[in-house]
């Protein structure tokens, strides 16, 4: 059945050769881990990845109930939380993959650090790469206000200050990120709030696409 | 794709179907709480049951009168007071009658006797008109009568509750 469906598309569009460039390539001994178990270490970016997508649709999720506003941002995150079926569950999964997601980031880039992987000619996936964690650390900055309660607010304060601190531009930097000169408030929470869903995420979709059209068309880097 | 030897699973269908089968199973683990959560408004139970005071039992006329209460309303995490407003009046039974101004048609609302319609509820969205029982009209959109409150006395005040689709034409 699904395999008669399958022919029909293909029949008509030829996509085995698609699916075949994204999906059909070699794996290396020294990266299985039934051949040398120590090759699991080549298992985290993988892992970041299968993370980001469950952020990324939990996420989803989360936005048909929360609001980005002061008045009721902690209320529908209360309601979210406590009324909606599996609301608990899928914040949770949120919450903690977003420590997971950096976690695994950061072994990921150890990896790529201590076995010298970096180096020419993968120069130009480091540096995507790198941008991929500021990225990841701007989502997690931005998402962690939102919640707005007392640990989400004084976390963004001191946040911001640290921004200001930044030599002559630094005023400039917390007004943009904050929305106000002063005030932690309504406009901080609605500018975070579209950072964290659209711009971050369109600019992490654009990275990540970066960085894996680079690591197959370069392959995996050769044995220590 | 797959090299069937006399009916035996060969080792890349065993593979394909291991894996697919493991895949789907984790993949199922990580939406299903999220489609859970997403079809909660299908699980959530109706709106309340409570009666809310409108107007005393010796004011209400066979002439029908617009009435509006309040009932809390629970919209998620936001706690309001939302209007509601019913046509109260004496059949020629004598029974009150509580009306939904709410149009059964596509749910606009209704008014008595406006423009020359008289004795009827008249609905200025698609021209749906009611006789002063609120049974629909045959041949005008909506497709059934004005639901009535649910009502209470008590102490000669009238008390309504939620309204409810009746049998008509």
């Amino acid at each position: 059945m699904l395999q008669k469906l399958y022919d029909w598309v293909d029949e008509r569009l030829d996509i085995t050769p698609i699916w075949r460039d994204i999906a059909d390539h070699e794996v290396p001994e020294h990266v299985n881990p039934a051949h040398h178990f120590s090759a699991f270490v080549y298992c985290f970016g993988g892992l970041t990845f299968f993370v980001t997508v469950i952020q990324v649709l939990s996420g989803m999720f989360l936005t048909m109930y929360y609001v980005p506003d002061i008045e009721n941002a902690w209320h529908s995150v209360q309601y979210l939380q406590s009324q909606v079926a599996h609301g608990q569950i899928v914040r949770g999964m949120h919450h903690w993959g977003a420590s997971v997601v950096i976690v695994m980031i950061f072994l990921h880039t150890l990896r790529v650090f201590f076995q010298g992987a970096y180096k020419k000619p993968r120069e130009l996936n480091w540096i995507v790469g790198v941008l991929l964690f500021f990225v990841m650390f701007g989502l997690g900055f931005t998402g962690y206000l939102l919640p707005w309660d007392n640990k989400a607010f004084f976390a963004t304060q001191v946040g911001l200050e640290i921004a200001e601190s930044v030599p002559v531009i630094g005023t400039d930097i917390k007004t943009l990120l904050a929305g106000d000169p002063d005030i932690v408030g309504a406009q901080t929470l609605t500018r975070f709030f579209a950072i964290h869903v659209f711009f971050l995420p369109a600019a992490l979709f654009g990275l990540m696409a970066l960085h894996f059209i680079m690591i197959r068309r370069q392959g995996i880097s050769g044995p220590l | 794709m797959s090299e069937k030897k006399n009916n035996q699973v060969s080792r890349r269908q065993f593979l394909n179907y291991t894996l697919t089968g493991v895949g789907g199973f984790m993949g199922a683990a990580v939406v299903a709480p999220m489609v859970g959560m997403a079809v909660d408004p299908l699980l959530q139970a109706d709106g309340s049951d409570d009666f809310e005071y409108v107007m005393d039992v010796d004011e209400i006329t066979t002439e029908p009168q617009r009435k509006t209460f309040y009932i809390d309303q629970q919209d998620g995490w936001y706690d309001t007071e939302a209007e509601r407003a019913a046509w109260i009046y004496r059949d020629e039974n004598g029974d009150i009658l509580a009306l939904s101004p709410i149009c059964t048609h596509l749910g606009c609302v209704v008014d008595w006797e406006t423009g020359d319609h008289d004795n009827e509820f008249f609905c200025p969205c698609h021209y749906g008109r009611y006789d002063k029982n609120g049974v629909n009209i045959p041949g005008t959109p909506p497709e059934g009568p004005l639901h009535a409150y649910e009502y209470r006395i008590e102490d000669g005040r009238l008390y309504l509750g939620r309204a409810n689709p009746r049998e008509g034409a």
